[in-house]
């Protein structure tokens, strides 16, 4: 662990990371603001963002607690805002080292922003660079959430401030970051389409589950050809 | 146990198993092109289908709202200056400002 710690790699990670757990920051102050108003202690709030560490998820639950749903609702709700993190964490699995308690514990650490940071554009990942920049998120993720949650009451009427736009802003900084190619545009249209299509229709995170099927656009052979030509430009095995 | 407290320990043990599960299965295996073909194009689906449907949606109707314009002037913004921090602020500024009309 303390090799990670030193490597160059996490240190990059906590670098390109920064600027994304700052915001990330502000993400949780919002967050730890919900809570309090959908009834959750303080300790209750903090806690949360300490154990469960997924913005997503977390935000889909404490919404549910808070328009009057019960514990089963909010947890099948960020359950299937989680969801996404199965392909996820499958992506990056091949590129973990060590036995699979290890890999295990590895993969708590996937975030969509250091997910998404350490992917090297040819299906592997980073995983130190992935380490380090989930490891500053986790920091202002929970000091985040004690901030709104403790001191969140000060701020009066949370929506006049618009802090319910944070979120979808954040992820879609993340999306611009991805969108290099006519492709990759392609299925993030597509995808947000089949979202939208689906909101009215379907229980919450279902939207979004189904819109990653918009992906499998990368099995074309025209896709399968240009990876195969990277790949091989870059030497690597994989 | 109160609602917070289920929901904290159901919420904490699903997504535990959800991101191991990857992990312990695939560790350290080479994959077929076809796989990581489709992996490199998960991530722009996911995250334009959590941007649409937090811009577009209020539970489960659509439409637009001052949180649509307000995110998307923090996108724009990163757009232009690749800033994360701009862009969140600018986002909740924007969507405060058409509140306030």
């Amino acid at each position: 662990m303390l090799a990670v710690i030193r490597s160059e790699g996490f240190r990059r990670g906590v670098r390109q990371g920064a600027p994304f757990a700052v915001a990330g920051f502000i993400l949780a102050a919002s967050f730890g603001i919900l809570a309090d108003e959908a009834g959750f202690s303080e300790l209750a709030a903090i806690l949360m963002s300490a154990i469960v560490f997924a913005g997503s998820a977390q935000f889909a639950s404490v919404s549910i607690i808070a328009a009057g749903g019960g514990a089963g609702a909010a947890v099948a709700a960020a359950s299937l805002m989680n969801s996404r993190f199965l392909p996820m964490s499958a992506a990056v699995g091949p590129s973990f080292s060590g036995g699979p308690l290890k890999r295990a514990a590895k993969g708590q650490a996937v975030v969509d922003a250091s997910w998404a940071m350490s992917s090297r554009g040819d299906g592997s990942f980073d995983e130190q660079l992935l380490l380090g920049a989930s490891t500053i998120a986790y920091v202002t993720w929970v000091t985040g959430t004690a901030v709104g949650a403790i001191w969140g009451d000060k701020l009066g009427d949370t929506d006049a401030l618009g802090l319910d736009a944070i979120f979808p802003a954040f992820f879609l900084g993340l999306l611009l970051n991805e969108l290099h190619s006519g492709r990759a545009r392609g299925v993030a249209a597509l995808g947000a389409v089949i979202a939208v299509a689906l909101v009215p229709i379907t229980p919450p995170g279902i939207p979004v589950l189904v819109a990653s099927l918009a992906s499998l656009m990368g099995l074309t052979r025209r896709a399968r050809a240009e990876l195969e030509l990277r790949q091989e430009a870059e030497g690597a095995p994989r | 146990m109160n609602t917070a407290a289920v929901t904290i320990a159901g919420c904490c043990a699903i997504t535990a198993a959800i991101k191991a599960a990857g992990p312990v299965a695939l560790g350290g295996r080479e994959l077929p092109t076809w796989f990581t073909s489709v992996v490199i194009l998960l991530s722009p689906a996911l995250l334009a289908a959590l941007v649409a449907t937090q811009a577009f949606a209020e539970g489960d109707s659509l439409g637009l709202d001052a949180d649509t314009a307000g995110v998307a002037a923090g996108g724009l913004v990163y757009w232009r200056t690749q800033s994360i921090i701009a862009c969140v602020i600018l986002a909740a500024a924007v969507t405060a400002g058409v509140r306030a009309l």
